[in-house]
């Protein structure tokens, strides 16, 4: 096969795109289908067209990544629409962690939504964020980063809040979407006095005015950056803006919670990197980089010691997934500049392999919720007897959460923590480790309740999910399989983020 | 290749028990596991390295491929033996065989998912002992754990779950020091690998760099001590022992086996290969040299002391490991060809040994229903034929000549004897002897008051003589031992071929 498939002057540039074009078009295919006979659920069919939009969507993304597209080997990245959005490696890996997470989420809500009304919307409005999420990795103008962002968070207020009859569910969304709101706009005045103080809200004029001294202006920008990186911390539920995250997480479907904290995470991590690395020098009259490093070490810290003190499991892996934000998180507080690369390409692995990893977690609490089995530890005392594929499976995220070698999880944190130690900042990599050998404690928990615990009464599980069990053990065979296949992983990713450095 | 077809024959035939319905699972467990066995008795006859892996010597069924590159440093699939290892890989496959066997009778709940985990275990078993990229190695020697883990917690007796979970964040713990403390010497030295010879070599040739304020002779120091507590428990030597009677009073037979056999070695070996061949110079300080030797020596009396004190045979035997590898790390800091040589040798050796002594205690225990000293007497009336091949073993234990437990002893005390590294080495080589006086003090004392004189049992059931696949593996054990011990250059003379080079560069004597 010719290696260089796509370029600019062969097919439109606007292709490049096809990403998220082809969850867009998903989205909106979905709902005329529905529109026809809305009085006809037609599940296959609606979970289908949605599965075979998502693969598409992942298709094109690893076509172009494996291509070249938009990366240095084949002229660099590709800039649409008045440079509002760019599409270069670092969007198309992202886009491609998006897709995947997508693809799971959607083929296991086919069972978890077996009696519900209402599954052409709910598959339409997955699709719908997670457009705003591809958007959100290819913007390169504040203005777009806004829009993106508010494309993928209200359709998630309303996936929260989906199970409408559940009181759980329908305050989880409103948190979340009081909060969201909240940030959004704590976030659109931050970008209000960025661009008061560059008169730009493209991220490389930025960068340039920002680089060049804004006389007079320097204290309007910091204020601007640092409202800006507490939208982030919204959308990645980092410290101070996490407290929404184990209540939305909690009260919604539980894929839609494995979607939010695995792909809408990784979203605001691909914003995030983008618009510090490329938007704002390091000296740009906040240092930026120690900002990060304080939100990193509170964020890992709070998050796993809330996690060791959970009695629900849906509850500890809420609190678990804001403590991956602050390993994440580790990829802007060592960024150093020139060689920030590598650091910022492990975060970005991190985030794949996380996306398989908390995914299918997740959906794991998904199966026992369909099995109405309870949500405690002891809850899912001996389901390793009556699930075995799937308490496999679980042990697998669990231990690779954790962080222990034989998963994908203990090199893509390995990398983490290398790549700050190389940054020289080995005391983050340590806040790190230590980190990690306390989430032994919690996930362990899991694996115990799993296969070493007898069952306090007899469950009757009912039937086999299919599409559900399906989705769990992908996820766990990926888990697995990125540990003989990182090499690719890594090098991509650390290579697709030297070229974002300006 | 063939070591990764071991490695992958181990992995698939681990997939496919898993499978297998739970009838078979304990045959074809055996049958599958026996391909290993036969791979490593190739790669035994046609072993070919001479000299030590680490330290330019060839490197027999070597395989290098690059993996990965991050940040300057490749990563590699490296694989190879020699002298050290090759023993070792014999031990696993062989004692994994045979546990699996020991295996049928009192595993009698999901068998397929037990010996799936078995050979899973035995698959990263060795890989510990034969990947030379450290990367690799760490993910082999980690993933030992996950198995263990499962194979006590689920298959244990009362007390497993802790068991599991004491013996899970112990070691991991351990592996955490040990880890960072490696990557710690790694980051400052200026070879972009993670090879192990390589590493080695550079830490040799004296390259090694200052750190945050450490000077290279400090860090040295500092690294040293962390993988030396890492690997102190996995051995265990005192006061990092105590997770072991737990572990293995709780641990199923064949698990037990598994790990006084196996597992502990790991520890060993790790020291062998990481503090005592790439840190001579750390080793031989006197100020360490003392420290070790006289952990070595608490280790070993200490650990006999215990066992003295137990009342439940497989206690009895568990605090005798202790006290066995207190022996190997005395070997070890003497830095003498037949101080390490012994040490390896009594590696392999106390693998045959303890694995056949755990067995012997788990076929009684299988028929009688107790493993308490005070509760039988007499059983070799009724099972004279396990009860014959428990005394030899015990006799092997004791270090009685012809059995691999006196050449290796014998080799150990001389080495240890001779030793310049260790201050006043005599005087611990002669406080360490005393250990084979309680030894053989503790087993016959307990041999005595259960397998002879009346037989007096309380049951209602009938103790009857055991199945002949019970019995089977320890004959088999039993033969390897005395055959060690008559003729020991089966194996000593490729491990000194591979020891010479390490002790060549503290100009330690044979």
């Amino acid at each position: 096969m010719d290696p260089v498939l796509l370029q600019a002057d062969q097919l439109p540039s606007w292709t490049a795109l096809a990403p998220a074009l082809a969850l867009a078009a998903t989205g909106l295919v979905l709902i005329a289908v529905d529109s026809i006979d809305p009085d006809d659920s037609r599940p296959a069919l609606l979970a289908g067209i949605a599965t075979v939009g998502s693969l598409a969507s992942l298709g094109f993304a690893g076509w172009f990544l494996s291509a070249g597209t938009g990366q240095a080997g084949t002229g660099g990245a590709i800039a649409l629409f008045g440079d509002a959005l760019v599409v270069d490696g670092m969007a198309l890996f992202f886009q491609a962690v998006f897709a995947s997470v997508t693809a799971l989420v959607v083929v296991a809500s086919y069972d978890y939504l077996s009696d519900h009304p209402y599954r052409a919307e709910f598959y339409s409005l997955v699709l719908f964020a997670a457009t705003g999420m591809a958007l959100m990795a290819a913007a390169n103008s504040l203005a777009v980063a806004f829009i993106a962002l508010e494309l993928a968070s209200l359709p998630s207020y309303a996936l929260v809040a989906f199970l409408k009859r559940n009181a759980g569910s329908v305050e989880a969304g409103l948190k979340y979407f009081l909060i969201g709101a909240l940030s959004s706009s704590v976030f659109a005045f931050g970008i209000s006095l960025v661009y008061a103080a560059t008169g730009s809200l493209l991220l490389p004029d930025v960068y340039d005015a920002l680089a060049g001294g804004v006389e007079g202006l320097t204290g309007v920008a910091a204020v601007g950056i640092l409202m800006v990186a507490g939208g982030f911390a919204f959308k990645t539920a980092s410290v101070p803006f996490h407290f929404w995250a184990p209540e939305a997480y909690e009260g919604a479907p539980a894929p839609v919670s494995a979607f939010l904290s695995s792909a809408s995470k990784a979203a605001g991590f691909a914003l995030a990197f983008r618009v510090f690395v490329v938007g704002f020098p390091l000296d740009a009259g906040i240092d930026w980089v120690l900002l990060f490093q304080v939100l990193a070490v509170v964020t890992m810290t709070l998050g796993n010691f809330a996690a060791a003190t959970q009695e629900e499991v849906k509850r500890m892996l809420a609190y678990s997934s804001i403590g991956h934000a602050g390993y994440a998180l580790i990829g802007l507080a060592a960024f150093t500049g020139g060689a920030g690369g590598d650091v910022i390409g492990a975060s970005m692995a991190h985030l794949l392999v996380y996306g398989f990893m908390n995914t299918g977690a997740f959906l794991f609490v998904a199966l026992a919720e369909h099995w109405e089995i309870g949500r405690t530890f002891d809850d899912y005392a001996g389901l390793a007897s009556r699930a075995p594929m799937a308490s496999v499976a679980m042990s697998v995220f669990m231990f690779s959460l954790a962080g222990l070698p034989p998963f994908g999880g203990f090199f893509s944190k390995y990398f983490l923590f290398m790549g700050a130690i190389d940054a020289g900042f080995w005391w983050l990599a340590a806040v790190g480790a230590v980190n990690s050998a306390l989430s032994l404690f919690y996930y362990s928990r899991v694996v115990k309740a799993l296969w070493l615990d007898d069952a306090v009464g007899e469950f009757e599980l009912g039937s086999t999910p299919t599409a559900l069990y399906a989705a769990v053990v992908f996820a766990a065979v990926a888990t697995l399989l990125l540990l003989p296949g990182f090499a690719p992983v890594i090098e991509t990713a650390q290579s697709v983020a030297t070229t974002i450095i300006p | 290749m063939i070591i990764e077809a071991l490695i992958g024959v181990t992995f698939l035939a681990a997939l496919v028990v898993m499978l297998a319905p739970d009838r078979y699972a304990g045959k074809l467990a055996f049958a599958l596991s026996l391909l290993p066995v036969v791979g490593s008795l190739y790669m035994w006859a046609g072993f070919d390295a001479g000299g030590n892996a680490l330290m330019a010597g060839s490197i027999a069924y070597e395989t290098q491929l690059d993996w990965l590159t991050v940040a300057g440093y490749d990563l590699q699939w490296f694989v190879g033996v020699d002298g050290i290892s090759l023993p070792l890989v014999v031990l696993s496959t062989v004692l994994s065989s045979l546990a699996i066997v020991s295996a049928w009778t009192p595993i009698d709940t999901r068998q397929s998912q037990f010996y799936g985990l078995m050979l899973f275990m035995e698959a990263n078993l060795l890989g510990v002992f034969t990947a030379l990229d450290f990367f690799l190695w760490f993910v082999f020697w980690e993933a030992v754990l996950v198995p263990m883990y499962f194979l006590i917690g689920v298959w244990g007796g009362p007390r497993r779950k802790y068991a599991a979970i004491k013996f899970f964040v112990y070691t991991n713990i351990a592996s955490l020091a040990m880890f960072i403390a490696f990557m710690a010497l790694v980051f400052n030295l200026p070879v972009g690998s993670f090879g192990l010879p390589e590493i080695t070599q550079s830490l040799q040739a004296g390259e090694l760099s200052s750190f945050v304020g450490l000077d290279p002779a400090t860090l040295k120091l500092a690294a040293f001590a962390a993988m030396f507590a890492g690997f102190a428990v996995k051995v265990p030597v005192v006061p990092f022992h105590t997770w072991l009677p737990d572990a293995h009073v709780e641990a199923p037979t064949p698990v037990s086996v598994m790990l006084a056999g196996v597992l502990l070695k790991m520890g060993t070996y790790a020291l062998l290969r990481f503090n005592f061949t790439m840190l001579p110079d750390v080793a031989t300080r006197p100020l360490v040299a003392t420290v070790i030797a006289a952990v070595a020596v608490v280790s070993v009396i200490y650990g006999a002391m215990l066992a003295l004190a137990q009342q439940d045979l497989k206690r009895i035997v568990a605090y005798s490991s202790v006290s066995s590898m207190g022996y190997v790390i005395l070997g070890l800091i003497a830095y003498t060809g037949l101080g390490i040589g012994g040490a390896t040798f009594q590696m392999v050796a106390h693998g045959l040994i303890s694995g056949l002594m755990f067995m012997a205690v788990g076929v009684i225990y299988n028929v009688t229903h107790t493993r308490m000293v005070g509760d039988m007497s007499g059983m070799a009336d009724r099972m004279p034929v396990t009860v014959g091949i428990l005394v030899a073993g015990a006799f092997g234990y004791m270090g009685l000549p012809l059995m691999a437990g006196f050449a290796a002893e014998y080799f150990i005390f001389q080495g240890a004897f001779a030793s310049t590294v260790i201050p006043s080495a005599p005087l611990f080589t002669a406080a360490s002897m005393f250990g084979i006086v309680i030894v053989a003090g503790y087993l016959l004392f307990a041999m005595q008051r259960t397998l002879f004189g009346e037989f007096s049992l309380e049951t209602d059931y009938e103790v009857r003589r055991a199945h002949f696949h019970d019995v089977a593996p320890l004959a088999v054990l039993l033969l390897c031992t005395i055959a060690l011990g008559v003729a020991p250059n089966i194996f000593f003379e490729m491990i000194t071929d591979a020891i010479e080079p390490v002790v060549a560069v503290v100009g330690g004597g044979a």
